[in-house]
């Protein structure tokens, strides 16, 4: 199996050629770069499914090559297949075949089609090549470019203010945390000497040694702007002008756990006090964006709170418990995030772009396809007992915190987002699928195309099934990535106060559920349009939540008001001070040759003026005694003649 | 026998008087030539006087430089004849005291 | 005889352009184009026979000139050479074709670009101060008169400005080369820069007089700085750029700029490498400043050429940042070499890729504003519908420039950080700054100009005509190409730092 490595490279070109060539095409050819990029996603899919399998066997092998040489040294890529690529990237070729033929329905009707499998493929591309990267460079490269097609497609819908804006929020807020990854990587180069992961002993990784703390978090910052985790999660809510596809595939199942992936890939490296910053930003970012979700109407802005929450939640495993708890969230995570968002496009779809659920219900008879599926989504996401993913990928997450030992705090945090996480989802399937219809659209919406439905279906099928790869009773996932056999033990389930962990989570999400069922489900609640009950329960608290404790508004009169000011002062600077002095300059030198001009002009040409004034006044006088009569000059020269002739004869005399 | 130097002085003095008076005098341009030839003629007479009365009349130099004299008076006449016609032809006049343009 | 051939063909080729009556202007214009190719396929000529093994110089012509003032006719190309020549070569055609259709006398105008192509040959690979200086005003005088007679509304101010600032510039550098042969013995005296080199490194001639040397060190840097430019003495680059015709904006930021940085490395690096390090500090401020600033700047700019031309500031700043965090003394911690030498090789990649990203981005605002009338950031919309190809391109070039992995922007970018940030930390890291900035500003163009509602008035926009559409293929190829491999520059580039890194 160890040739697959050397064909491993195919996995992300086999989609940036399908790019290539769709952002060729001209606009018509809609089935042909639909086809195209379906095509080379399965091609993807079947190679990460052999490159899967083949970790079995392999563990770790790896591929590396020169990019480019400077000084005596060179600049080394590569790519690597191992357990945590392998698996990632089986999940992601997935999900992404999913949403690509979800989206030949979604967009069928959308007049740039074509460009938009044109970014979705090159948006696989670059994901999967981060995945296989085998070189922080290599990865950092491609983590650009996966922010690329998130941007390209946030802004698919470029004639939306909103959108356009929006991408370029994403882009940038993403940026600067890229800066901070940049700086950490290039920190890393120059104490490793390498950016390789694995490089036969000697690359970053294999040292043996953890990097910095410093480089650690500075990496992080990479991580905490892809995976929105606070203070940078802004731009993801505001991410959801993208088409809905786009948020399953790229705000939800993949890029933004890029974050989290980076972290895991460079476990190694983390130091201790660096992961301690982790966990602690994981836990507050997975209460705060919870407690978000639970504010808002519009259905794909309370999934996109519920992604950041769950993303901090990754981050909480991965610093409390390790790569395996962190990655096994992250895998159920994107089935069923994914399967939601799928729904909720088919949900807009439906019922004609319609996106706020206070305007839906009872659409649960009208599409009993989406309704069944979100329904086994919204209970994986919030962590069911027994038969959904998400419970025991949540549950091995608040078991790690639970013996993490610098504190319990996160742990209660990772409760109490629990429970939130329950209670927002129960109120949004309330509100979209249980009561009456309450707008027109509603009434009249329609179940969706089975090139929708069908995606739904598999994915369902797998937010059941993945959970049962990771029970404690039977590790296999956490196996796989050790490159270990799993066994099967139900012993384990009771060991360490597990079951304790087990059954509060299990109680707060079923009274969770209950809570949010009696106060939006029920018979006796009103509908969500007239008043949501729990704004008239606390209306100042709600209201914080509503406007998202007003951070977007707090950045926008701190940060980006900062910057502008600092972009007018720069310019100010430009035109007043160095101009200025520049023109200090100009006029001094101007002053210099006016007090010149006045010196020339009155002293200097003054004097020679005067002068030549008098030899041109007595040149006239003299002028007057040639006045042109020959005889006159002839007379004159005769007496002249004559008076010298006297002189002479006196003088003989 | 021959006259004394004086009386060939006195008659080219005479001579030269009525030219310089000619040319003085006389508003007419041609008149003023006619002068002038008259000036430069008693300057000949003098020449041959001196010549004839001299130390060594027969080296015939007074005869080479009158010959001189005479071809350059001839080519003045013509030159001055051809000045006065083309001023005339320009200006109608001959009136010396009327051709003021050398003026300063 | 191939680099004599390569300076003095577009000389001869303007002359003949000059010469030709005012009704064939036509022919004028196909002679000047066909020129500036023949010029390009002689610089490939010379990057094809360069042997990339060596460091050293390569096609020496060496021929006294006026031996009583030390000129020498002397000229040669290593690495940085035959990158910076290749690089002029490939714009001046660009810059040709994007000025084709203009209407007032077109044959002095390619003419003049043609003086100006041959100035930039000349500066490229002369190695005596003289003759380069020479070449260095002679690429100033078509400049001044393509901003003073085709330029914009503000021409001229914007031509006196940019002649009077680089002129002061250029008179502190001839003074200062003068004081420098006046200090050497008699035995001793020469403007050769090698020659000048080794004085500096035997510290003799100027290098004997520390304090003069200083002043002599800032006399040469005010030149170079000036013509980089290096915050604050920039401020005639952004009216300049702006009142430039598109063409000459293409080669005044794509080529011009490069002899400045050209001249840091070829002069100021190897002939004062003491006071480089003396005054390093200052002198990284001073970088990050040309970073930083000029990005913010271009923030709070309404017209898209300036926005271009503060972010074309921004980049040289880079360049600067690499040479300046290079120029730090060896024998400290193992492996400095190496660091030197990605920032140098960063420097000389970030040089030849902005040039090409720059020209492209100032194409395509020549573009907008032939079909919009206008460049002001506010006044366009949603052009992205009428005109997908046009944004797709521009799109690109945009990317490029804010140093997306994948296109050529990156790997200058790479080698600068990962030089500066290891011999310069703090510098490099308050530089990551203008990184961001330039995201924003150029998103911000993106953004206004290309997306939200599309104004009736742009509905008829036409999008990249075919003919266009081949003008910028070759820069998008390269975009490209550069970006993916990298090799390309630094295979060629590396030898040469590795010859500069000597000095230090």
């Amino acid at each position: 199996m160890e040739f697959i490595v050397k064909f491993l490279w195919l996995i992300p070109t086999a989609p940036l050629l399908s790019a290539g060539i769709c952002a060729l095409l001209p606009r018509e050819r809609r089935r042909l770069s639909a086809g195209l990029a379906i095509g080379a996603i399965s091609i993807s899919f079947l190679l990460a499914c052999a490159a899967f399998v083949a970790a079995f066997h392999v563990q770790r092998a790896v591929f590396n090559f020169t990019w480019f040489e400077f000084g005596t040294t060179h600049v080394p890529l590569g790519w690597m297949l191992d357990p945590l690529g392998a698996g990632m990237a089986v999940m992601v070729a997935l999900v992404s075949l999913l949403v690509f033929i979800y989206s030949t329905g979604y967009m069928a009707h959308d007049e740039n089609f074509t460009r938009f499998f044109c970014f979705l493929a090159l948006f696989a591309a670059a994901m999967l090549g981060l995945i296989i990267a085998n070189s922080l460079l290599l990865f950092f490269i491609c983590w650009e470019l996966v922010g690329l097609a998130s941007y390209l497609l946030i802004g698919f819908w470029f004639q939306k203010p909103s959108a356009a804006a929006a991408a370029k929020k994403a882009f940038i807020t993403t940026r600067i945390g890229d800066m901070g990854f940049l700086i950490g990587m290039l920190w890393l180069y120059a104490s490793k000497g390498t950016l390789l992961f694995y490089d036969g002993g000697h690359g970053c990784l294999e040292t043996g040694l953890v990097a910095s703390t410093t480089i650690g978090l500075l990496i992080f910052c990479g991580a905490v702007g892809k995976s929105g985790q606070v203070p940078l999660h802004v731009w993801l809510p505001d991410a959801m002008e993208g088409p809905t596809p786009v948020s399953a595939l790229i705000h939800a199942a993949t890029m933004v756990a890029a974050g989290v992936f980076l972290i895991a890939r460079v476990y190694p490296l983390m130091s201790p006090e660096a992961l301690q910053v982790v966990t602690w930003v994981g836990a507050v970012t997975a209460v705060f964006a919870a407690s978000i979700a639970v504010a808002q109407n519009d259905i794909k802005r309370i999934l996109a709170y519920s992604t950041v929450s769950q993303l901090g939640y990754m981050m909480m495993g991965l610093g409390a418990g390790g790569v395996a708890v962190g990655m096994f969230h992250l895998v159920t995570h994107a089935f069923f995030k994914a399967l939601l968002f799928m729904g909720a496009g088919s949900v807009i779809h439906g019922c004609h772009e319609e996106q706020d659920i206070s305007n839906m219900g009872g659409l649960r008879k009208r599409m009993p396809v989406t309704f069944a599926t979100y329904a086994v989504g919204m209970m994986a996401l919030c962590g069911v007992p027994l038969f959904f993913s998400g419970f025991w990928s949540k549950d091995a997450i608040l078991d790690a915190a639970h013996h993490w030992p610098a504190s319990r705090i996160p742990f209660y945090l990772g409760l109490i987002g629990a429970f939130l996480t329950a209670f927002y989802m129960t109120r949004q399937v309330c509100a979209v699928f249980l009561g009456k219809p309450s707008t027109e659209a509603a009434e009249h919406a329609h179940e969706s195309p089975s090139a929708m439905t069908m995606p739904l279906l598999i994915l369902a099928v797998l937010a059941v099934v993945a959970g049962f790869f990771g029970t404690p009773a039977w590790p296999w996932f956490r196996s796989y990535l050790a490159g270990a056999h799993a066994e099967f033990d139900m012993v384990k389930l009771a060991e360490d106060g597990a079951p304790l962990v087990m059954l509060i989570s299990a109680a707060l999400v079923i009274v969770s559920i209950a809570l949010g069922w009696w106060m939006y489900g029920s018979a006796a609640a009103k509908p969500l349009k007239e008043s949501d009950p729990l704004e008239k329960a606390q209306p100042a608290l709600f209201g914080l939540l509503r406007h998202k404790f007003y951070v977007d508004e707090i950045y926008e009169a701190t940060i980006v008001r900062l910057t502008a000011a600092f972009a007018m002062f720069s310019s100010w600077l430009d035109r007043a001070i160095w101009g200025g002095l520049v023109k200090a300059v100009c006029w001094l030198a101007l002053l210099l040759a006016r007090i010149n001009r006045g010196v020339d002009e009155t002293l200097v040409n003054g004097g020679f003026d005067a002068g030549t004034e008098t030899v041109r006044s007595s040149g006239a006088w003299v002028s007057r005694w040639q006045n042109g009569q020959v005889q006159r000059y002839l007379r004159i020269i005769g007496l002249g003649f004559c008076g010298l002739l006297i002189l002479l004869l006196w003088r003989s005399r | 026998m021959t006259a004394p130097l004086a009386h060939y002085l006195i008659l080219a003095a005479l001579l030269f008087a009525i030219g310089l008076a000619g040319a003085l005098a006389r508003r007419n341009a041609i008149i003023v030539l006619v002068g002038l030839e008259l000036m430069l003629n008693a300057a000949n007479l003098n020449f041959i006087a001196f010549w004839r009365c001299g130390a060594h009349p027969e080296m015939l130099t007074g005869v080479m430089v009158v010959l001189f004299s005479i071809a350059i008076g001839a080519a003045e006449a013509a030159v001055g004849l051809a000045l006065v016609i083309a001023i005339y032809r320009h200006r109608r006049a001959t009136q010396l005291d009327q051709f003021t343009s050398l003026k300063g | 005889m191939i680099l004599t051939a390569l300076t003095f063909l577009p000389l001869a080729a303007g002359v003949l352009v000059a010469l030709l009556g005012r009704d064939r202007q036509a022919f004028g214009r196909n002679i000047a184009f066909a020129a500036s190719l023949l010029a390009l396929a002689l610089a490939a000529a010379v990057w094809a026979m360069f042997d990339h093994g060596t460091g050293g110089l390569q096609f020496v012509e060496n021929h006294p000139w006026v031996p009583a003032l030390g000129m020498e006719y002397n000229l040669g190309v290593d690495g940085l050479s035959v990158l910076m020549i290749l690089l002029s070569a490939l714009i001046v055609p660009f810059a040709l074709l994007a000025s084709w259709k203009i209407e007032k006398d077109p044959k002095l105008f390619f003419s003049l670009t043609l003086f100006l192509e041959s100035g930039l040959f000349g500066v490229f690979t002369a190695q005596n101060f003289l003759h380069w200086f020479l070449f260095w005003e002679l690429s100033l005088i078509p400049a001044f008169f393509l901003i003073r007679i085709w330029g914009g509304p503000r021409r001229t101010s914007a031509a006196a400005q940019f002649f009077i600032y680089t002129m002061v510039g250029s008179i502190a550098m001839l003074a200062a080369f003068l004081a420098m042969y006046a200090l050497a013995d008699a035995s001793q005296r020469t403007f050769d820069f090698a020659r000048l080199a080794e004085l500096a490194r035997g510290a003799h001639g100027h290098a004997s007089h520390p304090a003069l040397a200083t002043v002599i060190f800032f006399g040469v840097f005010l030149g170079l700085a000036v013509k980089v430019p290096l915050v604050p003495f920039h401020t005639w680059q952004p009216a300049a750029y702006a009142e430039a015709p598109t063409g000459t904006t293409m080669i005044l930021t794509a080529a011009m700029s490069k002899m400045g940085v050209y001249g840091f490395l070829r002069v100021l690096w190897p002939i004062f490498p003491e006071q480089i390090q003396q005054w390093r500090g200052p002198l990284l401020v001073l970088a990050a400043a040309t970073i930083v600033l000029p990005a913010a700047a271009a923030f709070a700019q309404k017209d898209l050429k300036r926005m271009v031309a503060y972010s074309s500031i921004n980049h040289l700043g880079y360049c600067l940042l690499g040479i300046f965090a290079a120029a730090r003394l060896a024998g400290g911690a193992p492996g400095w070499a190496n660091e030197q030498a990605a920032a140098l090789n960063g420097v000389i990649v970030q040089m030849f890729n902005h040039g090409l990203t720059a020209a492209a981005l100032f194409y395509f605002v020549g573009l907008i504003e032939q079909r919009g009338g206008g460049r002001g950031l506010d006044d366009f919309g949603g052009l992205r519908r009428p005109a997908p190809v046009f944004c797709g391109l521009m799109g690109i070039a945009l990317f490029a420039s804010l140093g997306l992995p994948g296109l050529n922007g990156f790997p200058g970018e790479f080698l600068i950080f990962k030089g500066a940030l290891h011999l310069a930390a703090e510098t490099a890291v308050i530089s990551t700054l203008g990184l961001l900035l330039t995201a924003i500003f150029l998103l911000t163009i993106l953004q206004r100009v290309f997306s939200g509602p599309l104004p009736a008035k742009w509905s008829g926009w036409p999008d990249l005509t075919l003919g266009e559409r081949c003008i910028v293929a070759p820069v998008m190829a390269l975009i490209f190409a550069l970006g993916l491999f990298p090799q390309l520059l630094t295979g060629v580039a590396n030898p040469a730092v590795m010859q500069m890194l000597r000095f230090f």
